[in-house]
């Protein structure tokens, strides 16, 4: 029987284990070390290295709001577990939470306390809004409630009456994408919306951040409301 | 329910302790409703407690706008023991909206009282703790007054911004 000897391509794994174990013994030296570590080592910049980790750890904060809450919960459920993405530890805490998610209608009452809470979390932190009444009100637009939008700043919004699960889970990948550095490819020029991001009319421009924060219209105006 | 000759019978009793106390009696769809002068309710309704109707089921705010006087504070009263039910309304006028408390009789009236309060303006007069309930502290207006305007953002959406509210500057 005729023994075939070849050469193995460099890049091979066993020629490369191979060199891992020289490189233990201290064997390796010279071009071969060089060759060797610069295969190894991958470079990047930190930034990019924190927001690996930032977009692949977030623990969101256990607050529910109204009916998004039960859509809500069922994503960290086997059927859209958010724990494959290492998001899955819920905090009961504001300290040690990444990420709070507006699940249902937030009332003027509840405002300053939704503000307060997401105050009191730690940099970096973000916000998802979810389903109609927290981004525009949607069936409650009426004098008790507040769109979120006016008194804290949203990464990323999740339309849907309620949302299902899925669409929430949508967002919160779009929110990793966003913290990976890479921006969500932007709905408005999609949409052709370029202009939309404010809906108050002249006669209801805002007077001073003060205003801004309270959803107050001007005694008796009530134009489309 | 009293039926409409029952209803009378407790209206003229009622007349008989006080002659002001009873503005009127309704009977409509078997429903049976005493008017009663705002400040004659706590009377009343210790009257109508006396002869059974010992629960104080509801205690709601109306606003009957353009009527007057506009607004009516409604008290379902409820007899446990023969499944009976009388209604007692009172009305009260925006201009002096006051109406005397039911809560030494019925504690759970606090909490109804604060809400007609609340939403409606009605002062309930000996009322422990007469503050809003629902509504922030630092609420101006009665949301549930008909004249109250609804509130609420415009919101604009890509298909409706031609006829809408406008392009944003």
């Amino acid at each position: 029987m005729e023994i075939k000897r070849e050469t193995l391509d460099p890049s091979d794994f066993r020629v490369r284990q191979l060199q891992a174990r020289d490189m233990l013994r201290g064997d390796l030296e010279g071009e071969d070390l060089q060759k060797f570590v610069e295969r190894s080592v991958m470079t990047t910049t930190v930034e990019k290295a924190v927001a690996w980790s930032q977009g692949n750890s977030i623990y969101p904060m256990t607050f529910g709001l109204a009916c998004c809450a039960i859509e809500m919960m069922s994503i960290v459920a086997a059927r859209v577990d958010i724990a494959r993405f290492g998001w899955e530890a819920f905090r009961a805490s504001p300290r040690q939470a990444d990420l709070l998610i507006l699940s249902g209608r937030v009332s003027v009452k509840m405002a300053p306390v939704i503000r307060r809470i997401y105050d009191q979390m730690l940099e970096p932190k973000w916000a998802i809004s979810m389903g109609a009444c927290c981004s525009s009100m949607g069936v409650f637009n009426n004098y008790a409630l507040v769109p979120s939008d006016k008194f804290m700043p949203i990464d990323v919004h999740v339309p849907g009456c309620p949302p299902r699960p899925e669409a929430l889970m949508h967002g919160i990948l779009r929110l990793r994408d966003k913290i990976h550095g890479h921006p969500p490819d932007g709905w408005r020029e999609r949409y052709d919306a370029v202009g939309t991001e404010e809906v108050l009319t002249p006669e209801h421009q805002r007077g001073s951040e003060q205003d801004a924060a309270i959803n107050v219209f001007p005694g008796g105006d009530t134009a489309g409301a | 329910m009293p039926d409409a000759t029952g209803l009378e019978l407790i209206a003229h009793e009622l007349r008989e302790s006080d002659a002001d106390s009873i503005l009127g009696t309704e009977f409509h769809r078997n429903r049976a409703v005493l008017l009663v002068s705002p400040q004659q309710v706590p009377a009343v309704l210790e009257h109508l407690h006396g002869k059974g109707y010992t629960f104080l089921a509801s205690l709601h705010g109306v606003d009957y706008y353009p009527e007057e006087p506009r607004l009516g504070v409604l008290y379902e009263m409820m007899d446990m023991h023969e499944v009976d039910r009388i209604s007692v309304k009172a009305r009260v006028s925006t201009e002096h909206p006051r109406i005397p408390t039911v809560t030494p009789l019925f504690p759970g009236a606090d909490f109804p009282e604060r809400e007609v309060y609340d939403m409606f303006g009605v002062v309930f007069e000996g009322h422990p703790d007469m503050r809003r309930i629902l509504m922030p502290e630092d609420f101006e207006g009665f949301p549930q007054r008909r004249d109250f305007p609804v509130g609420g953002e415009p919101v604009l959406f890509t298909y409706n911004e031609e006829t809408g509210y406008g392009k944003y500057q």
